[in-house]
């Protein structure tokens, strides 16, 4: 897509564009937010560049805690410092709570999810392919960088993950440090 | 711990969530160990159910937190489970970002951020086929994987139109 071009005009989001954006964001996220965060933020709002949202987003799945909350908190704070992340905050969980408290009602009256669980199946599918087509996107920059390394290490993480099946955490935790490593012995050699 | 329910919530969550590296879906497993087997909170059932729920609203799917609060002590426990999930990661990625922002042309920082984002994109990569592969089960599911990705990357098309169709897809029994 386009969207990755490096010469596009970023905006400044004002708080309450902060709030709107994510609460935007929180109400359409079905089956993961990422997809939708990277879509409000890089394609229409264009708030970061495609490389500054990996950036962003890569720390925020480095901290521990849920990763989409964390990023919230980061992209809150850099635009509108602790108010900021307060706002942000506020947009992306409050009406999923309000929502979902609702659905806990009904289903403490009905305690029947099985239709919902059959839709939800149908969106589970979609849902999927939407994260495979944002990981494409957010790829892209990947080939543009001198870092010759990114690629090898990408696909390393994705086989043992999805292929071999080791833990998440445990996989991240071990190759993060080694692609660190890589990273700064190419920088080192580059100078 | 048999006092008061609020207190094992609050720690319970906000320690779980300190282990939470990558993300919280991977927490899920020991989320349902505590729940069910340790402090007997909810059977098994009831637990999927609640993950169920959480994954049909919309949000971040941290928010089954707030689902398995309210169940062991309606809204005082919603609350507790959910700042106890949240709050102190928060807390965390609140002044990690700080720093990080201040040492903005620090080489080590680029080195770090170069090192992690083919890292996180590896990962979110093998979420995505993680996911295709728990949710499809029949061809028709799968081309709706594969439809999606591809309207999605090559149009600018609102997803939840896509969303609607296979959520139909879903209700109709055909997956």
């Amino acid at each position: 897509m386009s969207d990755s071009s490096a010469k596009i005009t970023l905006q400044q989001p004002a708080l309450s564009e902060l709030f709107l954006g994510f609460a935007q964001v929180s109400v359409s996220s079905f089956g993961g937010a990422l997809p939708w965060a990277r879509r409000m933020i890089v394609e229409q709002r264009k708030w970061m560049s495609a490389e500054e949202f990996n950036e962003t987003f890569s720390l925020s799945q480095f901290l521990p805690g849920p990763n989409l909350i964390n990023f919230c908190v980061v992209f809150g704070s850099r635009f509108g410092g602790a108010l900021g992340a307060v706002v942000a905050l506020a947009g992306l969980l409050g009406p999923p709570l309000i929502i979902v408290t609702m659905l806990a009602v009904i289903y403490a009256h009905y305690g029947d999810v099985a239709m919902l669980s059959r839709i939800l199946g149908g969106i589970a599918s979609a849902a999927a392919g939407l994260l495979m087509a944002s990981v494409a996107k957010m790829t892209e920059p990947l080939f543009r960088k001198r870092w010759n390394f990114a690629p090898l290490v990408a696909i390393a993480g994705f086989i043992c993950v999805a292929l071999v099946q080791w833990p998440l955490p445990w996989v991240f935790v071990i190759l993060a440090p080694v692609s660190i490593a890589l990273a700064w012995i190419t920088m080192r050699k580059s100078q | 711990m048999n006092s008061n329910p609020l207190y094992a919530l609050f720690g319970y969550f906000a320690l779980l969530s300190l282990f939470a590296v990558g993300g919280a879906n991977a927490a899920i497993p020991e989320m349902h160990r505590v729940a069910v087997d340790v402090m007997h909170w909810m059977t098994d059932r009831q637990f999927a159910d609640m993950f169920a729920i959480a994954q049909i609203s919309p949000g971040p799917n941290v928010i089954v937190v707030t689902l398995i609060g309210y169940h062991v002590a309606g809204l005082a426990g919603a609350a507790v489970a959910t700042v106890g999930m949240c709050g102190p990661t928060c807390c965390m990625a609140f002044f990690v970002a700080r720093v990080w922002d201040r040492f903005k042309d620090a080489p080590w920082r680029t080195a770090i951020q170069a090192g992690l984002v083919p890292v996180s994109l590896g990962l979110i990569a093998a979420s995505a086929f993680v996911l295709a592969r728990a949710a499809d089960h029949t061809i028709l599911a799968g081309l709706i994987t594969a439809g999606t990705a591809i309207v999605t990357y090559f149009t600018r098309v609102n997803p939840l139109w896509v969303f609607l169709v296979a959520g139909l897809a879903g209700l109709s029994g055909m997956l």
